[in-house]
């Protein structure tokens, strides 16, 4: 199968490989790039696990073709933390307990940042609304929840 | 996953152009159920043809006549978070904003789940209930039609060979009327209606009702208008009573399967109740601020 | 136990930050399907799409020419298939059903079982590859009903499978109803007679899924020397590389199990699936292949836990529980196996009731076999009789937890197979239940009820090993084997620390592949933090006897003199003479040597345990929606280690039994074909399902564990079931008796619908 090329941008510097038109998204950032911090689920869209930031939008990696993404901004698990300094939505994640196998985290991350750049104040109604396409087995969201809470307190004082 | 190639054409012309010469073309906006098919083989085609690059195809605007006009293509999170909608067409909003989850929302189209067929689809019966009509374009032309006559059977769109759906046209709501849609699902999110229905109201001053649009879904191979709940208020009292007489007509005019997500009895049973509460919930936004 | 009586503890009972979690909120934890081998390959594995027939022939011709495959495998490359079957002892078979579940070679017995694997540089070279291997079949009658399966004239899986029990064989021809257990205590009969109220009532619950977001995945390297390397997602990769070994017939030595971070189990991670696949695949190609099963694959062909069927009758008399009569007849799947001897095992645990007959069923169906989820066996259990003592204590206008405590077991009462409770917490979760701001709030509102219900689970000790190396600088490295499904590098850091009277950021925890550590069971039984938290505690004292030994020869004291006490060695009979953990580490190479510590054991004195839950829910009695609008976990998990953890295990829990409850289910057509393999037809709670769920944690410390841990992660599954259940009871005055309560079984019965 031939192979297109796809040049974007993915955590902040430009990248390119080459993909076939079949490839998902998800598949090349796991299998090409080296990225294997998003995380395959159900590979249909239902469970959150390769949330992903695609030209400011949350996305799931798995219903993206790679080859859609020439000329994207892409955001992933990978590109949260600013060098050794985490954000504080990973910080909250540690201090609140709210991950056990820890599988889903990183969607989970990814949406709740998507989610509190927009609407730092949000609920606890609207961060369960946001959050219900990202599935979690282990915990019962309940510490995600409040850890998503804390994170938005912390991100609304530190941008005052 | 079967091989196909891929193309992403900048222009009308050129997607038109490639559609037809003896290929399976499936056209792609979102991807949500486009991908997920292809991957699960419940579908398979020669070329994907990407339309997110033709720059109509993605714009929301609201025309002159004070219609909605969305591109086929535009993401369903760059229709509900214009606030001209919100406000103006709610119901669609209803409908736009329980698709999948947040993240299928910044990805999948009206487009995509109109052509999509679904019986159990969310868009169609709040599009249908406020008169909303589709613009399709082939090399030869364009042309409209109502959105409840795009539907053929489950995953069946009456599209012709080598057209495409452009366009989603959305008419101003008159005065006094409102439309409201929801559905049934087992969770709270993330499900597929078991059942849905939508309303539309126009109420005259006196509290009588002077239009009326009841649509159901997930209980026939298509979604279904039911001009017979029309009917059944029409100029009659807006409340329990003439609701009652309306539900009564969806539930009859429901030719529900049972299948995992619902049974026939249940969703027969579901749509009365959903297509009255619609009705309840369309009055008080048709009434609101009275 | 009150305040008072608690030790107090430096490190037990703090929250801090989990060792691996840093990796995992930044997405470099590797789990199993990030593993990276040089050369890897992928591989795709067919499956039957039917429930039940026989494999007349395969013809992999058409694959093997596919361009780009690199090999083909059948049941025919695996060495225990190609014997013949009744030749085979009672061990071989299971090895041959172990075999055969991971490639079929003569009989498929489920839809979705393994026939043929495919390996190719991508992994959709090797799926259109795999589509064009011709398999043959001859299908033969379906039976998925366990009741049905019972029958006489029920379709047979397994021509030469008799009914079995107490190491006997009692049937006399072939049957679907692999082993039957019993027990039975005082006098039923007359236990019945006497009663003051007796309820009867039966049960049905479906199969569900562990429902873990991670697939199965296996990765495996088969050099031309017979080394195996295993990059597993496992609860245990010592059982992972035992039953790799008895499948391959290859020594277990000759095979390096490398346990990745496991994306969840709840059980469902023990058996294996894909690793001898991938093996035989690695072994024909030469490469390094991965396996991972998409979501329909996890849900069709690997193991859910049971449905079941229950008959409860039960008895009271004077206030309290008196009688069960009980019969529980388990679907183990396609082949035996289900977990009904801990369903009947434990469906009493939490009362001490004086006569008693409990009959379970392990019955073979046409469905994937089963494989553990959380408390085995117990949550279907509890959800029947927590039903039937609910109905009972209205029948006598108790309080439903007030006639729990009457009827409670404690320490000394007898469980059914004879052996007596040691110290248990039932009472304590009962009264912390009734005392809880929760219980104690009205339940106001029109078609709102309120449920309770406890649940018991045994907890496992079995196997640990581990070794702790002290570091001159007084770190020290704690090197175990137990998979960390949910955060237990915590809580064996933590328990090292404590004894050994360092900080916890002292402590660095690797789990270790299967040759860099010594044999430890899987996480699972609850085990871990108790078992090898036990087999850590040993080390430290080992630690503490090497220590205490070197720091008398330093001295030249009498060993006896030396005294180890919150991380310090003193010397009794000179207090000048002090060293610190640091100090004495700084010496090591003076004094003899590096320190290690080690232990190895078999763990005794797990602490079985109760928890007791409170459900509010809201039903809609239009549509049979049902919103939980309030949820407290009440919950004995002996000592809380890492109480943010033990909170998580709770409410994960919980959350799966509110699941369980409400709408999970396997649901099959009537050709067994499971129609709802997927996230979004089989409806796991999300976010937006569930309210905060509160918990209670009670302490009554394990007597067999130097900290008093239980365990906590299986017990919170139980009570979830039937306290949702009696809740929707109490909201809708109709007691619901087939799980799931989905909203369709509702509405049809409130409205009487067909």
């Amino acid at each position: 199968m031939r192979r297109t090329q796809v040049q974007a941008r993915l955590n902040g510097a430009d990248v390119d490989f080459l993909c076939e038109p079949r490839q998902s998204l998800l598949e090349i950032l796991r299998d090409e790039l080296g990225l294997t911090g998003t995380k395959e689920g159900c590979s249909n869209g239902n469970c959150g696990a390769c949330s992903v930031m695609l030209n400011g939008r949350l996305v799931n990696a798995c219903c993206v073709l790679a080859v859609e993404t020439d000329g994207a901004d892409i955001l992933t698990i990978e590109g949260v933390a600013d060098g050794d300094q985490l954000h504080p939505l990973q910080q909250a994640f540690l201090e609140e307990a709210a991950l056990q196998c820890g599988i889903c985290t990183p969607g989970f991350i990814i949406a709740a940042k998507a989610l509190l750049e927009r609407e730092p104040d949000a609920t606890e109604e609207r961060i369960r609304y946001w959050l219900a396409g990202n599935l979690c087995r282990c915990t019962g969201y309940d510490k995600i929840v409040k850890a998503v809470q804390r994170a938005g307190v912390q991100m609304k004082g530190s941008a005052s | 996953m079967e091989a196909f190639e891929y193309v992403a054409p900048r222009t009308l012309a050129d997607a038109y152009s490639l559609l037809g010469n003896g290929r399976r073309v499936a056209a792609l906006a979102g991807g949500t159920d486009l991908i997920v098919q292809l991957r699960e083989a419940r579908r398979s085609c020669d070329l994907v043809l990407d339309l997110k690059r033709i720059p109509e195809l993605r714009v929301v605007t609201i025309a002159a006549d004070g219609s909605l006009q969305v591109g086929a293509a535009a993401p369903l999170a760059d229709v509900y978070e214009i606030p001209e909608v919100r406000r103006r067409w709610p119901a669609l909003v209803d409908a736009a904003s329980i698709i999948g989850g947040t993240a299928v929302q910044g990805r999948a189209s009206l487009g995509g789940n109109l052509c999509n067929a679904s019986p159990a689809a969310d868009s169609p019966p709040a599009l249908m209930v406020m008169g909303a009509r589709l613009r399709i374009g082939s090399a030869a032309g364009t042309r409209e039609l109502p959105v409840g006559e795009f539907f053929a059977g489950p995953g069946q769109n009456t599209l012709l060979p080598g057209e495409l759906l452009l366009e989603v046209i959305v008419p101003p709501m008159p005065a006094h009327s409102a439309a409201f849609y929801h559905r049934f699902i087992p969770r709270n999110e993330m499900d597929i209606a078991v059942a849905s229905a939508g309303a539309w109201l126009q109420v005259g001053s006196d509290g009588t009702i002077e239009g009326a649009r009841i649509a159901i879904g997930a209980v026939a191979p298509t979604p279904l208008m039911v001009p017979a709940a029309a009917q059944a208020l029409h100029g009659r009292k807006a409340g329990a009573e003439a609701f009652a007489l309306a539900a009564q007509e969806a539930a009859s005019a429901a030719r529900p399967i049972t299948d995992m997500r619902g049974s026939a009895a249940q969703r027969r049973h579901l749509v009365g109740v959903l297509a009255r509460r619609a009705l309840e919930r369309a009055h008080q936004r048709a009434t609101e601020g009275r | 136990m009150t305040a008072a009586e608690k030790p107090s503890y430096r490190v037990i009972g703090t929250r801090p930050i989990r060792p691996d979690g840093v990796e995992k909120v930044t997405g470099k934890a590797l789990f199993g399907a990030d593993a990276r081998p040089a050369g890897l390959v992928y591989g795709k594995v067919l499956r039957s799409p039917h429930a039940h027939a026989r494999i007349l022939s395969i013809d992999t011709r058409a694959a093997e020419a596919f361009p780009g495959v690199l090999a083909v495998a059948t049941a025919r490359d695996l060495p225990a298939a190609s014997d013949e079957v009744q030749a085979l002892g009672e061990t071989a078979v299971n090895l041959k059903e172990l075999s055969d579940n991971v490639l079929a070679s003569d009989r498929v017995l489920y839809r979705g079982h393994a026939v043929a694997a495919v390996a190719a540089a991508s992994v959709h070279v090797a799926e259109e590859a795999a589509r064009r291997i011709r398999v043959e079949y001859e299908p033969l009658p379906v039976v998925l009903d366990v009741r049905e399966a019972m029958l006489d004239d029920a379709p047979l899986l397994n021509e030469r499978l008799l009914t079995r029990s107490m190491g006997k064989t009692i049937s006399d021809r072939p049957s679907n109803v692999a082993s039957k257990v019993q027990f039975v205590g005082g006098d039923v009969e007359k236990a019945f007679a006497e009663a003051d109220a007796v309820v009867e009532r039966h049960f049905t619950t479906k199969m569900v899924h562990q429902g873990y977001i991670e697939p199965q995945t296996a990765t495996v390297q088969w050099n031309p020397d017979g080394e195996i390397t295993v990059w597993a997602t496992t609860q245990g990769a010592f059982a992972c590389r035992g039953q790799l070994a008895e499948v391959l017939r290859r020594p277990a030595s000759t095979i390096r199990v490398i346990p990745m971070e496991v994306g969840g189990g709840f059980g469902g991670k023990t058996p294996v699936y894909l690793e001898p696949v991938a093996a035989i695949l690695s072994r024909k190609s030469g490469r390094p292949v991965m396996l991972t099963m998409s979501r329909s694959e996890v849900f069709e062909a690997t193991g859910p836990t049971s449905g079941t069927s229950i008959h409860v009758k039960l008895a009271a008399s004077g206030g309290r529980l008196t009688a069960a009569q009980l019969d529980l007849a388990y679907e183990a799947g396609a082949y035996p196996g289900s977990s009904v001897s801990a369903g009947a095992m434990t469906m009493l645990a939490p009362y001490d009731v004086e006569n008693f007959k409990i009959d379970g069923y392990d019955v073979v169906v046409n469905k994937p076999k089963t494989a553990a989820y959380r408390a085995p066996g117990s949550p279907a259990a509890a959800f029947a009789l927590e039903q039937a003592v609910d109905e009972l204590a209205r029948a006598i206008g108790a309080d439903p937890l007030a006639f729990r405590e009457a009827s409670s077991s404690r320490e000394g009462t007898r469980m059914v197979n004879g052996m007596p409770f040691p110290r248990i917490g039932h009472e304590e979760c009962l009264r912390a239940a009734m005392e809880s701001a929760h219980y104690r709030s009205p339940i106001e509102g029109p078609n709102r009820g309120r449920g309770v219900a406890s649940g018991y689970w045994f907890n496992a000790g079995m196997q640990s090993s581990v070794t702790v190396a002290v570091n001159t600088d007084g770190t020290v490295n704690l090197v175990e084997g137990s998979s960390d499904l949910s955060g237990t590098r915590a809580s064996l850091a933590m328990q090292l620390a404590e004894s050994l009277g360092i900080e916890y950021s002292q402590v660095r925890v690797t789990v270790a592949d299967t040759d860099s550590v010594g044999h430890n069971d899987v996480s699972g039984g609850s085990r871990t933090t108790f078992a090898t938290g036990l087999a850590v505690h040993q080390a430290a004292l080992d630690i503490q006897q090497q220590m205490r030994t070197r720091a008398a020869k330093l001295w030249g004291c009498a060993e006896d003199e030396v005294v180890y006490e919150a991380g310090s060695l003193r010397c009794t009979t000179d207090e000048a003479k002090t060293l610190t953990f640091a100090g004495m580490a700084a010496q090591s190479a003076r004094t003899g040597g590096p320190i290690n510590g080690r232990a190895s054991l078999l763990a005794r004195g797990a602490g079985g345990a109760f928890g007791t839950h409170i459900a509010d829910v809201e039903v809609d009695p239009e549509t049979g929606k049902v919103q939980v609008l309030r949820y407290t976990a009440v919950q004995d998990v002996g000592t809380a280690i890492h109480p943010a953890y033990v909170e998580g295990q709770i409410q994960g829990g919980a959350a799966q039994g509110i699941g369980w409850a409400l709408n999970e289910e396997y649901y099959y057509d009537d050709d067994g074909r499971l129609a709802n393999a997927s996230f979004l037809d089989y409806r796991m709670p999300t976010a937006l399902d569930l309210p905060a769920i509160d918990t209670v944690i009670v302490e009554v410390p394990n007597p067999g564990h130097p900290y008093g841990v239980r365990g906590a992660g299986e017990v919170p599954i139980v009570p979830p079931l039937a306290a949702i259940a009696n809740a929707i009871a109490d909201a809708t005055g109709h007691r619901f008796s087939d799980l799931p309560i989905s909203p369709r079984r509702i509405v049809e019965t409130l409205h009487h619908l067909e």
